[in-house]
């Protein structure tokens, strides 16, 4: 589960009511473009939520498709966080085959990634880890081989950095 | 509690200022109709809610003022979809009512459900499932505030039946009409931009003063903006040619000595190759169709381009502007117009263009809009019909018109000098907008004389209006262009399908169109010839108590010219071959 090269991440606050997230997405839908990741939840002013959106598209359609965005009634504010200046954060639930044998060898890896066993079974453990994507892609991977029964991660979210917020971010649409 | 829901969806809508429902009512909605008897709203009841939608749209086209549908759930609202797409794409302001099963019961596959919602959510500017009676005026005050601000557009309220019911619990409220402050804090996204940014104005004013060959391309925008006397100041200032798109016929005067007339796949050949050739285009809430730029990569190859509209998706979405200028159209032309003049003030002159006016003339003077006059005994042409109609009916005439053949030759062959006389389905072409939407046009305008060219194909699709018309004494008249075909498509099967006619003959005389006006209420008149043409229209021109349907039989083989084929570019425009140019695909 690697990330599309050219991904762009849209944070947009939209009004909190119902419907937001279809009239969003159908516009996503309509043009045939894959939503990679997408997280909802309410922000600091509960009239308001903010939605992360991941998409792997050109810039040009990006372009148009943010302007329809835009149109929105219910869209307040989108913008465009470009990777480098911003803070992304991510969790991964997974369950994985750990026999007695490795057991110890995954533990190791868990702590190593700073990450959490939540539950114990005879031959599987449920871990949690919580970071930037890139890290939860690199536990992924080392934690294939022992075999994966099941994996969720809950796609990411992000805020601007703070301290050259103001000079590079790209306010597409600002109410 | 102090009303009930339906009692306040009513009042909202009268203080709203609506004076005329089109509508039709059933089992979900039917409380909101009880209240419509108090009431001095004045209701049209329709024959098929298709109906309801294209009246709401002819009226909001001839009065700048929002039209406004009711009909209840399910298969009223599924019938509507197509009235909300074609204000969708054109634009139009609009209010759509539509009954919905009480709430308790949406999701359970109800008697009458579908998810209006849903199903609505991509053919409207904004739509809302009401869920409480208390939100009745806060909604409806949002709903017209949204079609009729920033590009005007349909808005759908979907209202359950319980919260509009006196007799259930739901639909008690109190009633309290939102400010205009509560009205925008209570859409804290819908900001539309009005005014140009200054320094956009300024640069497009410096390549307006630069430029050699600029032709103003303006839009249905225009009409939207109500700025077509902007748009005739600015024209008249700078001295610049204007084309009308299709939707914004009637924004500046055919007769005016700058007009160059419709430009696209069947426009004029003028309007066409000044575009071409031009090296600034000034796009005025015009949008980059691709029926008015052909192949896209070959449209307009050595123009800049300044381009105006208060939808900001519209700018680079076709084409990138040289001056992006997100705004009202009457806003910005003024404030350009005012830049112009300053930069004139300081000493600032156009460049010389003269060689520029001649090639326009040249190109008017070798390839007007032309056809053949039929030969006695043979078939009426059209456009002869259409020149007639043009020549025998007032200047301010408003006429509609549907899809095909027919409309691309009136909106040719009319002369348009007058904005909000032409009302035409430019979007989405929706075949059977006509009717509707000329009986719409009439209630909005009832000192107007209302024409509606229709085609026979068209008329098929929604004639059963007229006897609405004729029930509520709204007398338009409908000229049907009866070439037994549907002409549009038989002509792309002649010309680009080797003469292979599939499905496009409807015959001359099945339906009856003459006894199917007169079973409808209607005066009915059948003209075969060409000296008929006049009287006929005479005729009907003095029936003002119930529509008048003529149908006139026309050749079938006529075909509309110029045309640019799809997908090729606007170099390649073909003028009609009977004419000598000879046809080469
Ligand atoms: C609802 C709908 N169905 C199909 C079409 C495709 N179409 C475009 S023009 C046309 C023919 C219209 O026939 P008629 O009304 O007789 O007009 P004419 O072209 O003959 O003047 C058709 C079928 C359409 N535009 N709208
Ligand atoms: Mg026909």
């Amino acid at each position: 589960m690697t990330m599309p090269n050219k991904h762009h991440i849209l944070s947009v606050t939209v009004v909190n009511k119902a419907g937001v997230l279809a009239r969003l997405s159908g516009l996503f839908a309509r043009r045939a473009f894959n939503i990679y990741s997408l997280a909802v939840a309410p922000t600091e002013d509960e009239r308001y939520s903010r939605i992360t959106i991941v998409v792997d598209v050109e810039s040009t359609p990006l372009e148009q498709i943010t302007k329809q965005l835009f149109k929105l009634i219910d869209v307040v504010k989108i913008t465009e966080l470009d990777p480098s200046d911003a803070v992304e954060r991510e969790l991964l639930l997974v369950t994985a085959e750990a026999p007695p044998a490795v057991r110890s060898q995954i533990i190791e890896l868990v702590d190593v990634f700073e990450g959490r066993i939540l539950n114990v079974g005879h031959e599987r453990l449920t871990m949690s880890l919580e970071g930037h994507p890139d890290k939860l892609d690199d536990f992924e991977e080392l934690l294939r081989p022992y075999g994966i029964v099941e994996l969720q991660r809950t796609g990411r979210v992000a805020l601007p950095k703070i301290d050259n917020s103001a000079a590079r971010l790209r306010a597409v649409k600002n109410a | 509690m102090d009303m009930n829901g339906g009692q306040a969806l009513i009042k909202a809508l009268e203080l709203e200022g609506v004076e005329v429902i089109f509508g039709l009512p059933g089992g979900c909605i039917l409380p909101v109709y009880d209240p419509l008897l108090d009431s001095p709203l004045r209701h049209i009841l329709v024959r098929h809610e298709q109906g309801a939608g294209h009246m709401a749209e002819g009226y909001a086209h001839v009065t700048g003022r929002p039209g406004v549908a009711m009909v209840t759930s399910g298969p009223a609202a599924t019938n509507i979809v197509t009235p909300l797409c074609d204000a969708y794409m054109d634009s139009i302001p609009m209010v759509v009512i539509t009954g919905q099963v009480p709430t308790g019961a949406i999701g359970t596959d109800a008697f009458q459900e579908c998810d209006t919602i849903g199903i609505t959510r991509s053919v409207t500017k904004h739509n809302e499932l009401v869920t409480s009676a208390q939100d009745i005026p806060r909604a409806v005050r949002e709903a017209f505030h949204i079609a009729t601000t920033g590009r005007p557009g349909p808005v759908l309220l979907d209202i359950p039946k319980d919260i509009v019911d006196p007799k259930n619990p739901n639909s008690a409220m109190n009633w309290h009409w939102p400010t205009d402050q509560e009205v925008r804090d209570g859409l804290p996204g819908y900001k539309p931009n009005m005014k140009g940014h200054p320094r956009k104005i300024r640069e497009a004013a410096e390549l307006i003063l630069a430029s050699d060959r600029p032709v103003i391309y303006a839009g249905g925008g225009i009409l939207k903006a109500r700025a077509a006397e902007a748009l005739k100041e600015l024209a008249e200032l700078c001295d610049i040619h204007v084309v009308t798109t299709l939707m914004a016929r009637g924004s500046f005067p055919d007769d005016h000595p700058l007009c160059l007339g419709m430009p696209g796949m069947h426009g004029n050949y003028s309007a066409v190759t000044s575009m071409q050739r031009s090296d600034l285009l000034i796009a005025l809430g015009s949008r980059f169709d691709d029926r008015i730029t052909g192949r896209v990569g070959a449209f307009a190859p050595e123009a800049k381009i300044i381009h105006v509209d208060i939808d900001p998706a519209e700018l680079g979405k076709v084409r990138r502007p040289d001056v992006p200028i997100v705004g009202d159209c009457r806003l910005v032309i003024e404030e350009l117009i005012g830049a112009i003049r300053h930069l004139l003030d300081g000493g600032a002159a156009f460049p010389e263009r003269s060689p520029w006016k001649q090639t326009i003339s040249g190109w008017q003077e070798k390839h007007p809009l032309s056809y053949k006059q039929s030969e006695p005994g043979d078939a009426l042409k059209p456009q002869f019909v259409l020149e007639q109609l043009r020549d025998n009916t007032p200047d301010d005439c408003i006429v509609a018109s549907g899809v095909g053949q027919h409309q691309m030759w009136t909106s040719q062959y009319w002369k348009f000098n007058h904005p909000y006389t032409w009302v035409n389905s430019g979007g989405l072409g929706t075949m059977g907008f006509a009717v509707p939407a000329a009986i719409g046009a009439k209630v909005g305008r009832p000192d107007a004389m209302v024409w509606a060219v229709d085609g026979d194909g068209c008329f098929q699709m929604t004639a059963q209006e007229l006897v609405t018309a004729a029930a509520e004494r709204i007398p338009v008249k409908i000229a049907i262009l009866n070439n037994a075909y549907l002409g549009m498509v038989r002509q792309w099967q002649e010309m680009f399908y080797e003469e292979r006619y599939s499905e496009v003959y409807l015959s001359p005389d099945l339906p009856d169109y003459k006894l199917w006006a007169e079973a409808m209420g209607c005066v009915g008149m059948r003209v075969e010839a060409p000296e008929e043409v006049e009287s006929a229209i005479q005729k009907a021109n003095e029936i003002d108590d119930r529509p008048v349907v003529i149908e006139f039989r026309t050749d079938s083989s006529e075909k509309v010219f110029p045309m640019v084929p799809a997908g090729m570019s606007n170099d390649d425009i073909i003028t009609d071959p009977a004419l000598g140019e000879g046809f080469v695909q």
